[in-house]
């Protein structure tokens, strides 16, 4: 069978050719492949790369430890869905990676976190640069109180960008990313405000994009969201993930099926169970996970 | 914690296992009507196998009806998959033993043509299979669920060798012929019956582990 690219769909209308005396079809070089040629995970999933590193991590607010030697690994150009019920620690460790913890003063953390190579809690690391690699949506679409262009144009603004043609361009590309430039290229002075709930969350997250981070934190970018709103953000994790690197923290089990690649789960500050999306929600390894994703927690 | 869906679930289950009764119901008559030469029971047979398709519509209907409703993972999700397979094995097995029954109607007017209890044992034997299958089921056993799977081939083996006999049997006397063709399909049928049973077996299992068992030559190619 000859190779096909992963884009490939069959365009043309093949013939299939007659069954052979003992009914079975031969292999035909036109043929779609058969279904156990296709896993659903694409293979260069499982071959990528890790770009994020979170070794051995431990986290106290106060006296109390929220985080228990996590490690995870996340791979480029895939998405990480974390689960796990209210307190299990998904969210504190999302806002460990874009060091959003340091604002609160009670919090200590052990181990490490790398992006590449770059440990974002070594002494030296300026947390603003960090934070320009990483991108952050959160539950509530918050879009400042400007205009859309201004809202999409205010990362690059504070880094003291003022050529117009650059934000022009930054603005459109985001817009163009996250799916809402046909909705508001003609109105791009309007307030961000004026917006609808899931266009609201699709501005945040071409703000987040102008940016050009490496990682695409979501903490529950949809639980606002109506299903037709939601199905859009979907899509467009979809594409996003062909040039970034997005972890996406959910309640919504289906939604973490749907959209990510690979799947952790997390109970009581601890990783229990991280693996292939597929696998852990058709055959989880753990009584836990099993538990949980089939509603039979507590 | 009671759900809903727990319920629901075991109301799917509980279905199931009826139908599989029924079907069991049937192996049974079939086996008599052949043992006791009795047209009334074939009739039974043809009978019981409404009510078992009437059982397979019903639970397609309530297994896409949960697919869509509950979206369920896991264990759940493999129930659920395992027995949209194993309602139409189960409604087979009833076809095969209506088809059984009917050749038994125009045997039953004829002199036996095999000796030995070769018939009562293939008929015991698949009825075997059929009936530790669904027990692996109900009981969660997956041991039993492997023991299923590896007795088809005894079933096969016993299938041969009583082929070979009513062969025999025709080229000796051309007088036999008739019976024996339908004697052929009879066994055909029981063989059938008991290739059936080892797949909800292997549906059992996929159920209970997660892993798929069939067609283990695929899936474990031989080292170069």
């Amino acid at each position: 069978m000859t190779e096909l690219d992963p884009d490939h769909t069959v365009a043309e209308p093949v013939s299939i050719p007659e069954p052979t005396v003992d009914g079975q079809k031969p292999d035909h070089p036109n043929l779609p492949p058969r279904m156990t040629d296709i896993p659903l995970t694409d293979a260069s999933v499982l071959n990528a790369e890790s770009i994020l590193h979170v070794e051995e991590v431990n986290l106290w607010y106060g006296e109390k430890q929220a985080l228990f030697d996590i490690n995870l690994e996340v791979a480029r150009h895939t998405v990480m869905a974390l689960i796990g019920p209210s307190g299990c620690g998904k969210s504190t460790l999302l806002r460990c990676i874009n060091r959003m913890n340091d604002l609160i003063g009670s919090v200590r953390i052990e181990g490490r976190i790398k992006v590449g190579q770059d440990d974002i809690y070594a002494p030296e690391v300026d947390v603003i640069e960090l934070r320009k690699r990483m991108g952050m949506v959160f539950q509530k679409s918050n879009p400042f109180p400007k205009s859309i262009y201004e809202n999409v144009a205010y990362g690059l603004r504070i880094q003291g960008i003022r050529e117009r043609a650059v934000l022009d361009e930054a603005v459109e590309r985001s817009l163009i990313a996250s799916g809402l430039w046909d909705e508001v290229k003609d109105r791009l002075q309007e307030s961000g405000l004026g917006l609808s709930g899931g266009q609201q969350q699709r501005l945040c997250i071409a703000r987040a994009l102008a940016i050009k981070p490496e990682v695409l934190l979501m903490d529950e970018p949809c639980s606002a969201l109506d299903p037709l709103a939601t199905s859009r953000i979907e899509e467009l994790i979809f594409e996003l993930k062909r040039d970034f690197t997005i972890v996406i923290v959910t309640h919504n089990m289906q939604q973490a099926a749907r959209v990510s690649d690979f799947t952790a789960f997390f109970w009581m500050g601890k990783l229990i169970e991280v693996g292939l999306t597929e696998k852990l929600f058709t055959n989880p390894r753990v009584r836990m996970t099993e538990d949980y994703i089939s509603g039979r927690f507590g | 914690m009671t759900r809903h869906f727990e319920n629901e679930l075991r109301d799917l289950k509980f279905s199931l296992l009826a139908m599989a009764g029924q079907v069991e119901e049937m192996i049974a008559l079939t086996q008599q009507t052949l043992q006791e030469r009795s047209n009334a029971k074939a009739e039974r047979v043809s009978q019981l196998d409404k009510s078992v398709d009437e059982s397979e519509l019903r639970l397609d209907q309530a297994c896409i009806d949960l697919l869509a409703l509950r979206a369920p993972f896991a264990s759940d999700l493999r129930l659920i998959a395992s027995t949209l397979k194993i309602v139409p094995e189960l409604e087979r097995i009833g076809d095969h033993c209506c088809n059984i029954a009917r050749r038994a109607l125009i045997l039953n007017l004829q002199q036996p043509v095999l000796k030995g209890d070769y018939l009562q044992r293939l008929g015991g034997d698949t009825h075997s299979m059929v009936r530790r299958a669904v027990d692996a089921f109900v009981n969660g056993d997956a041991a039993l669920a492997r023991a299923v799977i590896k007795d088809d081939d005894q079933v096969d083996a016993l299938y041969v060798q009583i082929y070979s006999e009513l062969l025999r049997g025709m080229l000796a006397d051309p007088l036999c012929i008739e019976r024996s063709s339908h004697l052929i399909i009879v066994i055909k049928n029981w063989e059938r019956i008991a290739d059936q049973a080892t797949n909800i077996a292997e549906e059992v299992l996929f159920i209970l582990e997660g892993v798929n068992v069939k067609h283990r030559y695929l899936q474990d190619p031989p080292q170069a």
